[in-house]
């Protein structure tokens, strides 16, 4: 099944930050979301884990129900001086299965002990998370997206300040995931690891400059016109009349 | 000595009920400091003030209007709290720091105004000898309710807390815990404003929490933690209350505030001790 986005918008307080975006994802493909800074990647993610809604377009799923997605915030999202263990942050990814309620068993703590041990990262498993350095919170909370055995993964930025070691260990888990029937999709700076590890790749400036095969869509003339619709971005933004919609501004 | 106090009938009852106060208020304060609201709950137990005054002046020293109209301002605050919040992102403490100000300002005049002195002390600062069975029955039901509310919602508090975007992310109810986190909280600062009185409830709720984290660095830890300093603090409070004929609140706020202190100097994590004089390092 793929996934596809048709004329989607999304963003904060009616500024658009994705605008009219039409691409999909097909089953088991690796892209990589890349952009400038405020060029609505984040949003993009954001938009299609159900986080933040939709002011324009649809997203179709095929068969992948809500609790198949998981989705990865940037690091700094999550306090990490909470008084929580590592296996106590890895077993958070049950909840798709077992909710507020149901009872954690046995088989579900070794489970979680094993995806420590698929990152490298199972002799923490008692430590406090506070403990961890950037490297090792990213391991973990990798850990923690094995429990949800998600069929759509979402990850913003997984490898922002994490050294080159970590990233091919950690690549190596998205590769593992795609041959287990996983779509991924994944916001990056690094175009070097764009190119050398992402198939698919979508350049995204609020509006979409180009989808495809990672070597087409980054080439030169993309990545600049990227660039020059990041300079021109302003406060003062006018009603949209895309796709002959007068006054949708206010949709927005 | 201490015979003599579980003798009182006026102490027995004053004990049972502020060890009832404390066991589900300091549960609820080791979130609030966790959810990095301990001003915000600070803020929501002076604002029952203005509440209790206005039952005051209509109803007198009547305990069920007054803790309704405590109830009704709490969660007035609350509310308009997680609107604040979401509204307008910035300088969010500032203008609670003034709302506050002006609710406890307000409600001392009105008691003022419409009272003795000794009414205002009792309302500010607490007066544990006052509880009778009624009141005490009335406790026993808040903290038992709040105690189960807790276990029942305790999963999705603590991911909510430490991860809400994950919360959401799996399709929980995060603003539904939310809502129900903040009516607890109320709910606790009205049960314990009496004994504790409205100046002191939120003391009994944070500084316990606020200690714990010295010592611990697992939830569970740190929950069993602030409840034994809670309790400690609830017993020795009262007895000097009862021996010095001193308010009931500060009394208890001054030892639970003597842990932490000494907590801050001497804890096992993050404390003085810790940054000075650290234990010798570990092999790895």
């Amino acid at each position: 099944m793929t996934i596809r986005l048709y004329n989607l918008s999304a963003g904060y307080d009616r500024h658009p930050v994705v605008h009219h975006v039409d691409c999909s994802f097909t089953d088991t493909s690796l892209t990589a979301v890349v952009g400038p800074n405020g060029g609505g990647k984040s949003t993009l993610l954001k938009t299609i884990s159900g986080l933040v809604p939709l002011m324009t377009g649809k997203i179709d799923f095929g068969d992948i129900k809500p609790n198949e997605i998981a989705y990865l915030p940037q690091q700094f999202e999550i306090d990490r001086t909470f008084p929580i263990s590592v296996l106590g942050v890895v077993m958070l990814g049950l909840w798709p299965r077992i909710g507020a309620w149901g009872r954690i068993r046995k088989s579900h703590k070794n489970e979680a002990l094993q995806a420590l041990e698929q990152v490298d990262m199972v002799t923490f498993a008692q430590r406090p998370v506070i403990a961890l350095s950037t490297g090792q919170w990213q391991r973990v909370l990798f850990a923690r997206l094995i429990l949800q055995r998600a069929r759509l993964i979402l990850l913003d930025e997984p490898f922002a300040a994490i050294d080159g070691h970590t990233t091919l260990d950690l690549m190596l888990e998205l590769k593992h995931w795609r041959q287990e029937g996983v779509t991924i999709i994944c916001v990056m700076h690094d175009l070097h690891l764009v190119r050398d590890h992402f198939p698919q790749a979508i350049v995204l400036a609020r509006d979409l400059v180009a989808w495809g095969d990672t070597n087409d869509a980054l080439c030169r003339e993309n990545l600049d016109r990227a660039l020059c619709l990041a300079g021109k971005w302003t406060n003062s933004a006018e009603m949209c009349e895309t796709n002959g919609e007068k006054n949708h501004w206010y949709d927005h | 000595m201490t015979i003599d106090f579980f003798g009182d009938p006026a102490m027995k009852r004053a004990l049972i009920g502020a060890v009832l106060v404390s066991l589900s208020s300091v549960p609820l304060g080791v979130f609030l400091v966790l959810r990095r609201m301990s001003l915000i709950g600070d803020i929501m137990a002076h604002a029952i003030l203005p509440g209790v005054a206005v039952a005051f002046i209509m109803y007198g020293m009547s305990i069920p209007a007054m803790s309704i109209g405590g109830l009704i301002a709490g969660l007035t605050i609350a509310l308009l709290a997680g609107l604040v919040s979401r509204v307008t992102v910035l300088h969010e403490d500032a203008s609670f720091a003034a709302l506050y100000m002006i609710a406890v300002a307000a409600g001392v005049m009105m008691i003022a105004l419409n009272g003795s002195p000794q009414d205002l002390e009792d309302i500010l600062f607490g007066d544990a000898k006052s509880l009778n069975d009624h009141l005490l029955y009335l406790m026993a039901t808040v903290s038992g309710v709040t105690l189960l509310t807790l276990v029942f919602i305790y999963r999705m508090l603590v991911v909510e807390s430490f991860d809400p975007v994950f919360l959401r992310s799996v399709g929980g109810k995060s603003w539904l815990v939310h809502a129900i986190f903040l009516t607890l909280t109320v709910l606790n600062m009205v049960e314990s404003y009496r004994a504790m009185g409205t100046l002191m409830s939120a003391g009994l709720m944070l500084v316990p929490a606020i200690a714990a984290q010295f010592w611990a660095q697992s939830l569970r830890a740190m929950l069993v933690i602030s409840m034994f300093m809670a309790i400690t603090g609830v017993f020795t409070g009262l007895i000097i209350a009862f021996t010095y004929n001193v308010p009931s609140g500060p009394a208890i706020i001054l030892i639970i505030g003597g842990f932490y202190l000494l907590s801050l100097l001497f804890g096992r994590f993050g404390s003085v001790r810790a940054r000075y004089f650290p234990f010798p390092h570990l092999s790895q």
